[in-house]
């Protein structure tokens, strides 16, 4: 099979290295040769940060690069911008519709672009829902992460049953039944 | 589907470079492993956890202090290994380059991270320049798997030929998960231990002859490296197109890579079609083996991330290849780099779009933006340090004026006294974190109050080693493996080195910070203030409630976001918005607020 390309990208803190443990581990349950490559120290206090997850027979870059991502998970809609350029033509972004200033904006050095979703439905196919009110919904604004993955489980070929149980390998017990909702919940849309 | 292989192994595990490091230690019966934490590193110390049953494994509060512990755990006759980032083998210099003399009894390995691309570091230096100084042979895995199998060889070979062995990483390395199959751990009986001064004791007599041992190891491992199993050799007879020197159009040629480490998975996927000699270790280089490869190929390309550490030996040799007149010699590599400069393709994708950079901060409820806050607003310079509160560097805070390396921020402020006078440092202090104190602040406060000082030091304690994801220190009272242990008192430390003026104040205690700081700067006399909160990050971390914008009695005047809390937005109008997700209810901009117009609601 071809090398799945999937890239996360996100603001340090928002929990990407979950979300990309998790595809890397339903990757890996369904056989295929895996790399998942993480970002950690500084970028993660408020920065910036990327994962990169990659499948298939024989995985050898870590790395997704520019024009290579078959799936652009963003958790934030100014870094879905910084990096939609990573998508292939054909690529899918998964976004959370959610906007977290930059230190940048916050001191007034920058203006927070308004017309973000548009640009990018302009670009690529867009599906979008915003994970932290609906986590919010469920009872734990923490869980959105697995609002995400229930979005981005649609566009892959595993199976949901798989999902749900990778999902309970990677999360906290007392944090199972919540995520699995929120799963459900991403899976619906 | 065709699936592969080796994850079709029950026993696979994905794994994080690092754990896989840990892993490999594990299995070759690593007895104590000692370090200090460091971005892309740490992960190794945190999984050696998983084996603290079997492994002793600790914290230290530096480098040095690390290396030594492993050092005594090899002259005891066990296994062991210190871990650390490329910075950090700098800390621990002294001791590495003089163990190369007098070699090992137990297996030593020293495993490093560097960080091409400067992710978390103050520099981008290469280890393989430091080992070669240091007369130390280096191996270098390029996925998970290896750094197991690798981790694991180091020790054997370190026991074969006398000598400490690093094990050299890099961040994409470290930080990558790819699939591992674990082995048993196989603990070998420790080895005798046996008085040896002539090896053991460096002296100037006994590190004379020792330093010709050193030289003669080397050319022994040099020579046996030719036929050594971790490199690997892949030969193809395909002919590829590849650009001409000279820039101008294409040519058909056999084309070889010399290449080793996580560059090696970019020729790998990148460039089908090249022979391939993967460098399992490349300090010292196999000769021969290059020699070799290299008569076969048309043109040989030596890619190497950071300095031409490969390259420079291969030309010195004369053998003509291609490197860093092509591939850079700063930050990572890729396949792109590869189409370009080999193959002469055009990489085309979209034009970024142009986006408000979203550089690190400090996070919501951080205690250092609320210090940092009072000594803006004294127009205070600080000497700095290494940690998250360096980020006080930077807009709006803009209170750090220098930075250089671990611990340096006591030492530098004490230079600026001595060269330009007490007055010149009334507006600066010295900023420093718990952890970093105890790394190295320590000597440099002594030489403060040893040599006549008057600056005031500022120790932001957040309880943690923040930046590297929370790791206890000497200061937490909570060992590596868990344990409850002696926590160092910062305070009294200070006041047992001879600081006359130590105070400990709460970082949300504004007033008294300000008054303390006017008055401390102000004096002739070495003063320390520790500022303590702890990280809000900590996991046992309960913010105290949520702080919000009351509309009506907000004046818009932006007075409470002048420090730059992520968790606030100002908003088209003026108004200013609270994120009541991230807030950690810290009430910094409360205090701050002149017109009560931020409300605070208890949890």
């Amino acid at each position: 099979m071809q090398t799945k390309n999937i890239m996360i990208v996100g603001v340090g803190g928002q929990g990407t290295l979950l979300t990309s443990r998790i595809l890397g581990g339903i990757a890996q349950l369904a056989g295929y040769d895996v790399k998942v490559s993480e970002v950690h120290g500084m970028a993660q206090r408020g920065g910036s940060v990327v994962t990169y997850v990659r499948y298939g027979d024989s995985v050898a870059e870590p790395l997704v690069e520019e024009g290579q991502a078959d799936i652009l998970i963003a958790f934030e809609r100014l870094e879905a911008m910084r990096y939609i350029h990573f998508l292939k033509k054909d690529g899918i972004l998964v976004l959370n519709d959610q906007r977290i200033d930059p230190v940048t904006v916050i001191t007034g050095a920058f203006e927070y672009p308004e017309d973000i979703v548009e640009k990018l439905k302009a670009r690529r196919t867009v599906v979008s829902i915003d994970a932290q009110s609906a986590a919010i919904g469920l009872g734990n604004a923490r869980v959105f992460n697995s609002v995400i993955i229930g979005l981005v489980a649609k566009n892959l070929e595993f199976s949901k049953d798989d999902w749900l149980g990778i999902i309970e390998k990677t999360v906290p017990a007392k944090m199972i039944d919540i995520n699995k909702e929120a799963f459900l919940l991403g899976y619906a849309v | 589907m065709n699936k592969l292989d080796k994850s079709n192994s029950s026993q696979a595990e994905i794994m994080l470079g690092n754990a896989a490091v840990a892993r490999g230690a594990y299995e070759a019966g690593v007895k104590v492993t000692s370090a200090y934490p460091g971005t892309p590193s740490t992960e190794v110390s945190e999984n050696m956890v998983k084996y603290k049953d079997e492994v002793y494994c600790e914290w230290a509060p530096n480098e040095k202090v690390a290396m030594e512990v492993v050092i005594g755990a090899s002259q005891s006759g066990a296994r062991a290994m210190t871990v650390m980032k490329h910075v950090g083998v700098n800390v621990a210099a002294d001791p590495l380059f003089t163990i190369a003399y007098s070699g090992v009894n137990g297996g030593l390995v020293l495993f490093v991270a560097d960080d091409p691309g400067i992710y978390s570091s103050q520099n981008e230096q290469d280890t393989r320049l430091v080992a070669r100084a240091g007369m130390v042979p280096v191996i270098e895995p390029s996925d998970s798997e290896e750094a197991r199998i690798f981790t694991k060889r180091a020790f054997e070979l370190s026991e074969k030929y006398d000598t400490p062995v690093i094990v050299r990483s890099t961040t994409r390395l470290s930080h990558s998960q790819g699939l591992v199959n674990p082995e048993p751990r196989v603990e070998p009986p420790n080895k005798p231990y046996v008085r040896d001064v002539a090896k053991n004791v460096m002296v100037p007599m006994n590190a004379r002859p020792r330093h010709l041992a050193v030289e003669e190891r080397m050319k022994r491992l040099a020579n046996d490296s030719n036929s050594l199993d971790l490199h690997k050799v892949t030969y193809s007879d395909e002919k590829i197109l590849v650009k001409n020197a000279d820039g101008a159009g294409l040519s058909e040629m056999k084309v070889g890579v010399i290449t080793s480490g996580i560059p090696y998975q970019y020729v790998r996927e990148g460039l089908p079609g090249a022979s391939i000699l993967k460098l399992g270790m490349v300090h010292p280089l196999p000769r021969r083996l290059i020699e070799e490869f290299a008569s076969k190929v048309d043109r040989l390309y030596i890619f190497e991330e950071l300095e031409p550490f490969v390259e420079e030996q291969v030309r010195s040799w004369g053998i003509d290849c291609i490197g860093k007149e092509i591939f850079s010699i700063r930050g990572e590599y890729s396949i792109q780099i590869i189409k370009k400069e080999i193959l002469g393709e055009k990489v085309e994708f979209d034009t970024p779009e142009v986006v408000p950079g979203r550089p690190p901060i400090l996070c919501p409820g951080c205690s250092h933006r609320s210090a940092y806050s009072v000594m803006k607003k004294l127009k205070l310079h600080a000497a700095g340090d290494i940690g998250c509160y360096t980020l006080g560097a930077f807009a709006p805070l803009n209170v750090m004026d220098t930075c250089v390396c671990m611990g340096s921020s006591i030492s530098t402020l004490h230079g600026m006294e001595k060269a330009q006078g007490r007055e010149y440092i009334k507006d600066w202090v010295a900023v420093i974190g718990d952890s970093t104190f105890l790394h190295t602040g320590v000597n440099s406060l002594m030489n403060m109050t040893y040599n006549d000082a008057t600056g005031t030091v500022v120790i932001l304690d957040n309880s943690t080693t923040g930046m590297t994801g929370h790791q206890h220190h000497p200061g937490t009272g909570v060992s590596l493996m868990g344990d409850p242990a002696y926590v160092i008192d910062i305070a009294a430390v200070c006041r047992s080195m001879g600081v006359n003026y130590v105070y400990e104040i709460d970082a949300y205690d504004l007033d008294l910070l300000e008054k303390t700081l006017k008055e401390e700067v102000a004096r002739d006399a070495v003063s320390v203030i520790i500022v303590k909160s702890p990280c809000a990050l900590l996991k046992d971390f309960v913010p105290k409630g949520k702080c919000a914008v009351i509309a009506d009695k907000c004046v818009k005047c932006g007075l409470c976001i002048e420090p730059a809390c992520p968790a606030m937005r100002k908003q088209k109008d003026g108004l200013i918005e609270i994120d009541q997700v991230a807030c950690n209810g810290c009430g910094l901009c409360k205090d701050l607020c002149k017109f009560d117009a931020i409300s605070f609601t208890p949890n």
